[in-house]
């Protein structure tokens, strides 16, 4: 048995490869047949199989040796005992009866090691799960709350970074460096780059996902590690990049934000998403989300979420790369209805975006790349000054497409 | 068998009998081996059976010489020691030790062949199901999830072997020990069996007291473990939106609760199952203890012999142990043959159809149409037709865009020109061929995809390039990647065109995978392109490389592109326009335009509210 726990571990990391290039063939069946590559595929599986088998029948035939081979060792033991027993009962140094009771202990005794040859296998699978529950218990949170927290006043709503360093743990980079920038309640701050440049980085500090290495945030004029993250948490509504629903009804999911939320500010929110249309047609508020949102498309879950969050009474509404999944006309009426939100416009809005479509409206404007804020300003500013800027338009807006030029 | 009671899991099996006799027909080669391990297996099973009566000789023996020295020390006659017979006691042993030596080895090979067998099985229905997933259309895919899928390959061929392995073996061996031993007993005193006998109603009792309440705490753990597992992965997914709306607590509230529901039904399950045990140790012991007193009894009268109560003792031990192992192989061997059952349904589900009578054209005349839609209608399901009489004709180096908002179900035209999916009626023909009689790989030999999803395989990056062409030289993967402008970025990777991609796509960025995306369709240099443009999460100089790469890609091509930018659109000759699925306009961009419907609005809706220029 002992011999058999390496190959234990060898077999489950080649069944790992056979579910992985299973699993490939199910989500890649369109570009393999595409590209003709059904046989590549057969013959990647079958040296995976290959594989496991042989491995397999080495495992199985050790562990099935095992079992007759400890009934071999009980019935020698008796035969010993017997025959031994017989001889200490012929010189009338044991009574018979106590050998049958000694042959009882023998093969009780022999269960027993059966019994701890198993603890042995089973005790280090154990270890190596408890070791791995350990290592997430014996983490500790580097976010933690002031000592006496101050209350965050409810407004006017301001947001403003002050010199903000930002490294990722271990990492030889800031990833942010110096972001020096303030908005006011109705202002829009728009945020650009690439992917990696660090713009949901920078957007991830306000809730305090994470805290900057240097420098300061401030919400409504408060310090962000001053007040309770509960409070910080109240004054801040996010959309990510990814649309999480929870399983349950429309109104469950848009409520998360506002318990007590009526239907007609309900309906007001998903007015404002784009949402209503979709939402009327599957049945209304009470209608069913699935475990992931799995009944509802891409676009129509981002728009969901995006009510969800303007549902939220906050000081900053966030709205990471969340337009980036609709189409230009549903990103274009969106944007129009929540500057239209009293609600919206009464807090600080910041909005990431890939496009430049998206931010071209907006107060301010920071350009991001690789870390650092390369430019801050207005469209017009920008698109005069930047180069960024001027690169993102352009791969964006290719001749032809300025119409109103 | 069949009437297993009370199972309220859905691990029954719809048909047992049927699916076990194709069970077993699937296992045809091997039913020789198999005959093998069944004599083995009743080999061993009846030597294991006969030793204990030919020990219990031994101690009749010594018993005997017990009594006839006690009878001369009561007769007054001096000895050393009692006058045992060694001698045949020692030949006794022997025999015994032979016997069980032979118990052993049958053993041993017979669970050995019985190794091999399982896993030759299982190896055979991976490597078939894997072969029907190659035949299956891809309307199946799209209409079973991947997750069931993967556990008819991961679970229900591990139960399977499971069973195979260990099961089978059991069963033959628990039925032969049962007759065995009863027999066996017999042999030895009919009145001491009657005693023994007493045992089976009362395991059986147990068991059916016992079992169906187990298993519906089981069924209600699982159930409740299912639940549980849901609110974890929701609430990890979304964490950081619990965090951002401050509902740990409330989250925390609903784990708890669940967790306490899946406690409950769990500490029932397990205890009420782990009851069978001690209940069975109990008989078992009732009954050793009353053939113990009785056989005592008999000794004393000289009805039986010493060493054949010892026997008969250890016979009582392995008579309860069948009878607790075929009620626990019941549900093993009910979950098995569901997981067959759940195979062999994949593998009876309906090939692709394959009507290849034709032979595409070698080349086209320019002015001959390469792709001609001829009042294609097409629907997924029955109920709802997506697309009536269209018509499309496309020249040699023509570019059609397909345009939509999202959702609109853009990929359809891909799924038909691929023949993923075939037209419900009218044709698609390619150089005047009507793609449908063509063979399926002859046809996709002159297309090739980028799509959004940039699916690249777990291997290495030279492989990955490769996959676009079988017969590709090394020459040609490097100029596909120079051409996708790949190559760059690949050599400074620590392994170069080595690098092993991962399945989690770590190691690359995404931006790099849509590259290598683009390599592989360089490679494959078809005649037409199908092109999902998109390239929402990529920065910007990237950006810049993709569409290089792609406009390189196109050049002078036959190509259909899902497109999201405008200068694609407008360079299009065709423009197909989506909306919910159906095809709502097709035309050129200015004729469009003119025509002031859905893209005329979806045109002019980018320049709402922002003059951007």
């Amino acid at each position: 048995m002992f011999f058999a726990v390496p190959l234990f571990k060898s077999l489950q990391k080649k069944i790992d490869r056979i579910n992985l290039v299973f699993r490939e063939g199910l989500t890649g069946v369109r570009v393999i047949r595409a590209f003709n590559q059904d046989q590549f595929e057969q013959d990647r599986f079958e040296g995976a199989n290959q594989d496991y088998t042989n491995t397999g029948i080495k495992v199985f035939m050790i562990v099935s040796l095992m079992f007759p081979i400890i009934t071999l060792i009980v019935s020698g033991t008796n035969i010993g005992i017997v025959w031994y027993g017989g001889q200490l009962i012929g010189s009338q140094a044991m009574e018979v009866g106590n050998l049958v009771a000694f042959m009882t202990y023998a093969t009780q005794l022999l269960i027993s090691f059966m019994m701890v040859s198993m603890v042995f296998v089973f005790v280090p699978r154990a270890q190596a799960s408890a070791a791995r529950i350990n290592e997430v218990m014996d983490l500790k949170s580097k976010i933690n709350d002031a000592d006496q927290p101050v209350d965050l006043p409810a407004g006017p709503a301001s947001l403003t970074f002050d010199h903000v360093n930002f490294r990722y743990t271990g990492a030889e980079k800031l990833a942010l460096a110096d972001v020096n920038f303030s908005a006011t309640a109705g202002q829009t701050v728009a945020i650009i780059g690439g992917t990696g440049s660090g713009k949901s980085t920078l957007v991830n500090l306000i809730p305090r996902l994470f805290d900057p290495e240097s420098g300061q945030i401030k919400l409504n004029g408060t310090a962000l590690t001053a007040a309770s993250q509960a409070a910080l948490h109240d004054a801040i509504s996010i959309t990510q990049q990814k649309a999480v629903l929870f399983s349950g009804t429309v109104r469950s999911n848009m409520v998360y934000g506002m318990k007590d939320a009526s239907d007609a500010q309900i309906w007001h929110a998903l007015d404002v998403a784009q949402a209503s249309d979709f939402i009327k047609e599957e049945g209304g508020l009470d209608g069913v989300v699935e475990q992931d949102g799995a009944n509802f498309s891409g676009g129509q879950r981002q728009r969901l979420v995006i009510a969800r969050t303007i549902l939220k009474r906050a000081s900053v509404y966030i709205f990471d790369d969340s337009f980036s999944a609709l189409d230009f006309k549903t990103d274009s009426l969106l944007r129009q209805d929540l500057r239209k939100d009293e609600q919206v416009q009464s807090a600080v809005t910041v909005i990431v975006a890939q496009r430049v479509s998206t931010v071209a409206d907006a107060d301010l404007i920071l350009v991001i790349d690789g870390g650092q804020i390369v430019g801050q300003g207005t469209h017009d500013e920008l698109k005069a000054t930047n180069k960024t800027y001027q690169e993102i338009l352009e791969s964006q807006l290719r001749k032809g497409d300025e119409v109103d030029a | 068998m069949r009437n297993g009671r009370g199972s309220a899991t859905k691990q029954r099996p719809q048909n047992f009998w049927g699916t076990t006799v194709r069970l077993f027909k699937y296992m045809k080669a091997w039913i020789p081996s198999l005959l093998v391990v069944l004599v083995f297996a009743v080999a061993s099973v009846v030597l294991q059976i006969k030793t204990p009566k030919i020990s219990g000789e031994a101690t009749t023996e010594l018993f005997k010489g017990v009594m006839k020295g006690q009878a001369e020390l009561k007769a007054g006659i001096g000895i050393h020691s009692l006058p045992v017979d060694f001698g045949k006691i020692g030949h006794i042993l022997l025999v015994v030790g032979i016997m069980y030596a032979g118990a052993a080895i049958f053993g041993v090979v017979q669970q050995l062949i019985m190794s091999w067998i399982s896993q030759k099985v299982v190896y055979r229905l991976r490597r078939d199901l894997k072969e029907k997933m190659q035949r299956l259309p891809i309307s199946y895919y799209d209409t079973h999830s991947n997750g069931d899928l993967m556990s008819r390959m991961a679970n229900d061929m591990d139960n399977i072997g499971g069973t195979l392995q260990q099961t089978l073996s059991q069963m033959v061996t628990s039925v032969l020990t049962f007759f065995g031993v009863l027999y066996m007993m017999l042999t030895i005193s009919g009145w001491l069996t009657l005693v023994a006998l007493i045992s089976v109603p009362l395991s059986l009792l147990v068991v059916m007291v016992v079992a169906p309440k187990s298993q519906r705490f089981f069924a209600s753990q699982q159930k409740n473990l299912g639940l549980l597992n849901n609110t974890v992965e929701e609430t990890y997914a979304g964490h950081t939106v619990v965090k951002t709306f401050n509902r740990e607590q409330a989250a925390q509230e609903e784990f708890e609760e669940h967790n306490q529901k899946y406690y409950k039904s769990a500490w029932k399950a397990q205890f009420v199952s782990s009851l069978i045990f001690p209940l069975m140790n109990f008989v078992k012991n009732l009954d050793y203890l009353a053939v113990a007193v009785i056989g005592g009894i008999q000794v004393a009268n000289g009805t039986v012999t010493l060493g054949n109560v010892q026997a008969f003792l250890q016979y009582t031990n392995q008579f309860s142990q069948p009878i607790t192992q075929m009620a626990n192989l019941t549900n093993t061997i009910q979950a098995t043959i569901a997981s067959a059952e759940r195979i062999f349904s994949v593998l009876d589900e309906d090939d692709m159809t394959d009507t290849a009578t034709a032979k595409l054209p070698e080349h086209t005349a320019p002015a001959d149409n390469v792709i001609e839609f001829d009042d294609v209608a097409f629907q997924y399901v029955e109920s709802n037709p997506l697309i009536a009489d269209f018509n499309l004709k496309v020249k040699p180096g023509e570019m059609v865009a397909i345009v939509g908002p999202t959702g609109a179900g853009k990929t359809t035209i891909i799924n038909l020109l691929e023949r993923f999916y075939d037209v419900g009626s009218g044709q698609i023909k390619y150089r005047g061929q009507n793609t449908l009689d063509v063979d399926r790989k002859d046809l996709r030999r002159h297309f090739a995809m980028v799509l959004q999803d940039t699916w690249l395989f777990t291997g290495s990056i030279f492989d990955n390039i490769k996959y676009g062409r079988e017969d590709a030289t090394d020459d040609d993967v490097y100029a596909a990647a120079k051409a996708a402008h790949a190559d760059t970025f690949i050599r400074q990777l620590p392994d170069g065109y080595d690098t092993v991609l991962n399945e989690a796509a770590t190691n690359i960025s995404q931006g790099q995978r849509q590259l290598l995306t683009i390599a592989r369709a360089f490679v494959a240099d078809p005649d037409v392109l199908i092109l999902d443009e998109a390239t929402s999460s990529v920065d910007t100089r990237t950006e810049m490389l993709i569409q290089h790469a792609m406009k390189r890609l196109l050049a002078g091509r036959t190509s259909f592109v899902v497109a999201h930018r405008l200068s694609t659109i407008q360079s299009a000759e065709n423009i197909v326009v989506m909306n919910h699925g159906h095809i709502i306009e097709t035309g050129n961009h200015d004729s469009l335009l003119a025509a002031d419907g859905f893209y005329a609005d979806l045109y002019n809706s980018q320049f709402a509210g922002n003059n951007l220029a």
